[in-house]
């Protein structure tokens, strides 16, 4: 018999503490398959968010460090500025990365750091209660917004991939989502081709990944996924918006 | 024939597999886990054609999905 997938070797063989539907399983075993296919695993650094991925050292088989909120991308540029042959991957959602790491996120995109970002939006604070993130959609509820945000009090959500593409230090952003098994096979060629991005030596990459979290939205897992099918991927548009390839198409065939 | 194998004690029961198999194979069960869930079951074997898809969005990595070997030409 042909064992038709298995659990990366970068992945540790532990049992998730994450909520049943959470989209974090996915993309965890998405970065761990994609150092080993590229076969990094042994000089990567990962560092952990503030968030629901805290104890994400847990579960990723390489070097982690856990920074605190939002810092994310600060102490990759750190760690690749001392070790520039590791391979440096910084996990973050969108709490920290949206809201309180903003200026490290846009900073080190602006600085053209050669690391590779891996961002969770999953439109709320997934680890604190469920709060409005920067990311929310309008007319969303939230714990801190019950009627739905309002854009004339809590003002519109923000899109990163396209704010980073204004930035000429960043080498390779798209957004991708896995609200299917067809997304997710595609949003692992994205987070591949990050990680060869950086190890090219390119620049600043960033996948960000539409993600799902049933708990806090109050909704089951499989109406978690239509709503991101339905009502974020409009809001926030599936594609390559920078590629250090030129093309735009050629993420399928990567 | 393909085999798909649900680690019971990983499944947490969010059902995207159910969604996610074309060939409607993996059904939930009517029985709790060891953790307290109600875990996916593959209910139609000959059904299933191995193409993983339910693994593909497993979060928890609790589906294994093994298949023939197509013999060489």
């Amino acid at each position: 018999m042909l064992q038709v997938n298995r659990r990366p070797e970068s992945l540790c063989d532990v049992k998730m503490h994450y909520c049943p539907g959470c989209g974090h399983g996915i993309a965890h075993r998405l970065v761990a398959e994609s150092m080993d296919e590229l076969g990094v695993r042994e000089r990567t650094i990962g560092v952990a968010p503030v968030g629901c991925a805290v104890f994400a050292d847990d579960y990723f088989n390489c070097d982690m460090i856990q920074g605190p909120h939002g810092r994310g991308p600060a102490i990759a540029t750190g760690l690749k500025r001392c070790k520039p042959d590791c391979i440096v991957f910084s996990y973050q959602g969108d709490g920290d990365l949206a809201s309180i790491g903003m200026a490290e996120t846009i900073h080190s995109a602006g600085r053209g750091e050669n690391i590779t970002v891996i961002f969770i939006n999953n439109a709320i604070y997934g680890m604190t209660g469920g709060q409005m993130a920067p990311t929310t959609l309008v007319g969303q509820k939230a714990t801190t917004c019950p009627q739905g945000r309002d854009p004339l009090v809590n003002g519109y959500p923000m899109r990163i991939c396209e704010l980073l593409s204004q930035l000429d230090g960043t080498r390779y952003l798209e957004r991708v989502s896995i609200h299917s098994a067809a997304h997710v096979i595609k949003a692992k060629r994205a987070v591949k081709k990050a990680f060869r991005c950086q190890i090219e030596g390119r620049g600043f990459s960033l996948v960000e990944i539409l993600s799902t979290c049933p708990t806090n939205m109050g909704i089951s897992p499989l109406d978690a996924v239509k709503f991101v099918s339905d009502q974020m991927v409009p809001q926030y548009p599936l594609g390559v918006f920078k590629d250090f390839e030129g093309g735009k198409s050629d993420v399928s065939r990567d | 024939m393909p085999k798909v194998i649900v680690d019971e004690a990983r499944c947490k029961g969010c059902e995207l597999c159910t969604a996610a198999c074309a060939r409607k194979c993996l059904v939930m069960s009517t029985t709790f886990s060891v953790t307290g869930y109600y875990p996916s079951v593959c209910c139609a074997p000959e059904r299933c054609t191995g193409c993983g898809l339910c693994a593909q969005v497993c979060p928890d990595l609790a589906i294994t999905v093994f298949k023939e070997e197509k013999a060489k030409k």
